[in-house]
C-alpha cells in the first residue's frame, strides 16, 4: 500500500482550513460589534456580543416566524419526498408494468432540465391558485422530484431481494402489504439519506421563495437576505442572522455527517 | 412473475380477480402521485413557457395579444442580454474549471490511507451545507472594500485595496470564488466515490513500474473514472448557466436597489438574473419567457460542446 506523504496532509489541512474559515469568521463577526471589524489586525477569537446580536436580529426581522416557516416547509417537503420517492421507486425497481421503461427514462431526462426555465408560468399558476405569499406556493411544487425517484429506484433495485417479494406474494400479500412490511423496512437507510439531502435543499432554497413570498411572511433564507441588504451597512447584524440560519443545519450535519457523505457518494456512482 | 400468478389462480374467484386487479393497477397507482404532481408543477410550466413567449404578456394587462417571434427579435437586439450571456460564460468558466481540477486533485489525495479521513471529508463538505445566502453574506463581508478581510490582507502585503464589486473581472472572480468555495468539496467526494471503485492492484503495479503519483492520476485514475467526470462536467455546466442567487445578493449587499441589474453597470448580471429582472421586476412575462427559452437552448449547446470536449479527451488519455 502507498504511504501518505506529509505534503498530502499539509495540502488537505490547508484546504480544510479554507473550507471552515469563512464559517468561523461569520461566528467571529457575529460575536463582536461593528466597531471591532474596523480594527487592524481584526479580531480572530469570538467575542462576547453574540446573544445581544441575536436579540437584535429577532427585533429587526421576523426571524422567529421565518424559522418556523422554514421548519414547516422543509419538514413537509422531506416527508413527502421520502414517501412518494419510495413508492414510485419500488414500482420502478420491482414491479412490472407496461410503459415502465419509458416513464423511468422520462424521469431521468427531466432531471437534466433546469427547472428555472418554467419559473414564469409557475408564478402565474401560483397567482391563479391565490397561493402567492403563502407556504403552499413553496411546499406544493417541491412535494416530489425526479432525483428522489431515481435515487430510490437505484437503491431498491440493488438492495431489495426479489425472492423476498415473491415469498410475500405466495403468502397472499397484496402489493400494499408488501410495500409496508417488506419494502419500507428495506428502503429505510436510503430514504434517510434522501430525507437529509432533501431537508438541506429545502432549508437552503432561496430563489423561488424570494419570488413567491412576501417580506412579512418569509422563509429563513428570504429573511436573511433582507436582513443583510438593508440600507445601513450592518455586517454584524447580517452575519449574526447567517449564524442563526445556518446553525440548525450545521448541527444536523455534524451529527449525521457520515451518513450524508455516504449518501452523496452512493448517489454519485450511477453505473 | 410466474409464481404469484400461479398462486392466484388457485384461490377462489373473487379473491383472484382482486389479486389480478392489484397486480395490474398497483404499479400505476404507485407512480401516479409523482407523475401527477410533477406534470402540474414541473412539466406544464416548462412547456407553457414557450406559449407565453409568443405573446405580449404582462402581469397587469387584461388581454395578451399574440405577437409571434417579436419577443425573440427584441431579445437578440438587446445589448444587455448579450452582456448577461457574456457574464454567465465568464463566471461559469472562472468557477467551473478550477473547481473541477481542484476537486480531482483533492479526491486523489483523499483516495489513500489517511488519518482523520472522516474529519477531512466532513470539513470539505461543510461549505455545501451552508446556504447560498449565507455564503454571499459572508463573502461580501470578506470581499468588502473598506472593512473586508481580504483587502486588509492585500493592503498589509502591499498590494493595495481592490474594489471587488466595481470591475468586470474582479467581480467575476469574487463570485467565482463563492461558487468554488461551495462546490469544490462536493465534487471531490463524488470523484472520490468513483476512484474507490478502481482496483488497487493497478496502482500497485504502476508504483512498481516507478510511475509518480500525478502520473497515476493522469494515466490510470482519469480514464477509469471518465463517466463520473463527464457527469460532473454536465451537472456543473447546467448549474453554471443558472447562476442567480450569488450575483443577485452580491449586488444587494453592495449597491442598494441595483440588485437585479447585477451591479451599477450590469458588470455581473448573469442570464438568470436578466430573466429575473424582466420577469419579476418589470413583470414582462412574455419577454422573460422568451429569454428563458433562449437560455435553455444555450444550456443545451454549452452542455453538448462540453460533452464532446470531455469525450474527445479520451483519445488523448488513452494514447
Amino acid at each position: 500500500m502507498r504511504r501518505s506523504h506529509p505534503l498530502t496532509y499539509l495540502t488537505l489541512v490547508a484546504v480544510a482550513f479554507f473550507s471552515a474559515f469563512p464559517i468561523y469568521w461569520s461566528v467571529i463577526v457575529a460575536s463582536h460589534d461593528n466597531a471591532a471589524l474596523a480594527e487592524v489586525p481584526p479580531p480572530l477569537l469570538p467575542g462576547g456580543n453574540f446573544f445581544a446580536n441575536v436579540r437584535r436580529v429577532f427585533d429587526t426581522a421576523p426571524f422567529a416566524l421565518a424559522l418556523l416557516n422554514s421548519f414547516v416547509v422543509a419538514g413537509s417537503i422531506t416527508v413527502s419526498v421520502m414517501f412518494f420517492s419510495t413508492l414510485a421507486g419500488f414500482a420502478f425497481a420491482k414491479l412490472r408494468f407496461r410503459g415502465r421503461n419509458v416513464l423511468l427514462l422520462m424521469t431521468v431526462v427531466t432531471m437534466m432540465v433546469p427547472t428555472q426555465l418554467g419559473i414564469i408560468p409557475l408564478y402565474m399558476l401560483m397567482i391563479k391558485l391565490e397561493w402567492t405569499g403563502t407556504m403552499y406556493a413553496v411546499i406544493v411544487p417541491a412535494l416530489v422530484n425526479a432525483f428522489g425517484v431515481f435515487f430510490m429506484t437505484q437503491y431498491l433495485s440493488r438492495a431489495l431481494p426479489t425472492e423476498l417479494l415473491e415469498a410475500g406474494r405466495i403468502d397472499g400479500c397484496s402489493t400494499a402489504r408488501l410495500f409496508w412490511h417488506v419494502v419500507v423496512p428495506a428502503a429505510r437507510p436510503a430514504a434517510a439519506v434522501l430525507g437529509m439531502l432533501t431537508f438541506m435543499t429545502a432549508w437552503n432554497d432561496y430563489f423561488w421563495p424570494l419570488v413567491v413570498l412576501t417580506p412579512d411572511n418569509p422563509t429563513v433564507q428570504v429573511a436573511l437576505s433582507q436582513l443583510a441588504s438593508g440600507y445601513v451597512r450592518d455586517f454584524t447584524l447580517g452575519l449574526t442572522g447567517t449564524a442563526v440560519a445556518t446553525l440548525p443545519l450545521v448541527l444536523i450535519f455534524v451529527l449525521l455527517g457520515k451518513q450524508i457523505i455516504g449518501g452523496i457518494m452512493q448517489g454519485a456512482v450511477k453505473g | 412473475m410466474a409464481t404469484p400468478r400461479g398462486a392466484a389462480t388457485r384461490g377462489p374467484g373473487r379473491r383472484s380477480r382482486l389479486h389480478r386487479l392489484d397486480l395490474r393497477v398497483s404499479p400505476y397507482a404507485y407512480v401516479a402521485p409523482f407523475f401527477l404532481l410533477f406534470a402540474a408543477f414541473g412539466i406544464f410550466p416548462l412547456v407553457y413557457t414557450a406559449w407565453v413567449s409568443l405573446h405580449d404578456w404582462n402581469l397587469l394587462s387584461s388581454d395578451n395579444p399574440f405577437i409571434g417571434l417579436d419577443n425573440y427579435t427584441a431579445l437578440f437586439a438587446d445589448g444587455y442580454f448579450w452582456n448577461a450571456a457574456f457574464n454567465t460564460l465568464s463566471i461559469g468558466v472562472l468557477s467551473a474549471v478550477p473547481q473541477l481540477l481542484l476537486a480531482l486533485l483533492l479526491a486523489h489525495l483523499l483516495n489513500r490511507p489517511l488519518r482523520a479521513q472522516t474529519l477531512f471529508r466532513i470539513t470539505l463538505l461543510l461549505p455545501n451545507v451552508t446556504s447560498v445566502v449565507a455564503v454571499v453574506v459572508i463573502f461580501s463581508q470578506l470581499f468588502g472594500r473598506d472593512f473586508g478581510l481580504i483587502n486588509m490582507v492585500l493592503d498589509w502585503l502591499g498590494f493595495g485595496r481592490i474594489n471587488w464589486q466595481a470591475g468586470v473581472a474582479t467581480s467575476h472572480v469574487a463570485i467565482a470564488v463563492m461558487i468554488m468555495w461551495r462546490w469544490t468539496g462536493y465534487n471531490a467526494l463524488i470523484y472520490l466515490a468513483a476512484m474507490q471503485a478502481v482496483p488497487k492492484e493497478i496502482y500497485e503495479a504502476a508504483t512498481l513500474d516507478g510511475a509518480s503519483s500525478l502520473k497515476q492520476l493522469w494515466s490510470i485514475t482519469l480514464p477509469m473514472i471518465r463517466p463520473t467526470v463527464i457527469f460532473t462536467v454536465i451537472v456543473t455546466t447546467i448549474g453554471s448557466m443558472q447562476i442567480i442567487a450569488e450575483p443577485l445578493l452580491f449586488g444587494a449587499q453592495v449597491s442598494n436597489g441595483a440588485a437585479a441589474t447585477g451591479g451599477t453597470d450590469r458588470q455581473f448580471q448573469t442570464l438568470a438574473l436578466y430573466l429575473y429582472e424582466k420577469g419579476f421586476r418589470s413583470f414582462e412575462f412574455g419577454y422573460a419567457s422568451a429569454a428563458a427559452w433562449v437560455m435553455f437552448l444555450l444550456v443545451v449547446v454549452v452542455v453538448g460542446v462540453n460533452y464532446l470536449v470531455v469525450r474527445r479527451m479520451r483519445g488523448g488519455l488513452d494514447a
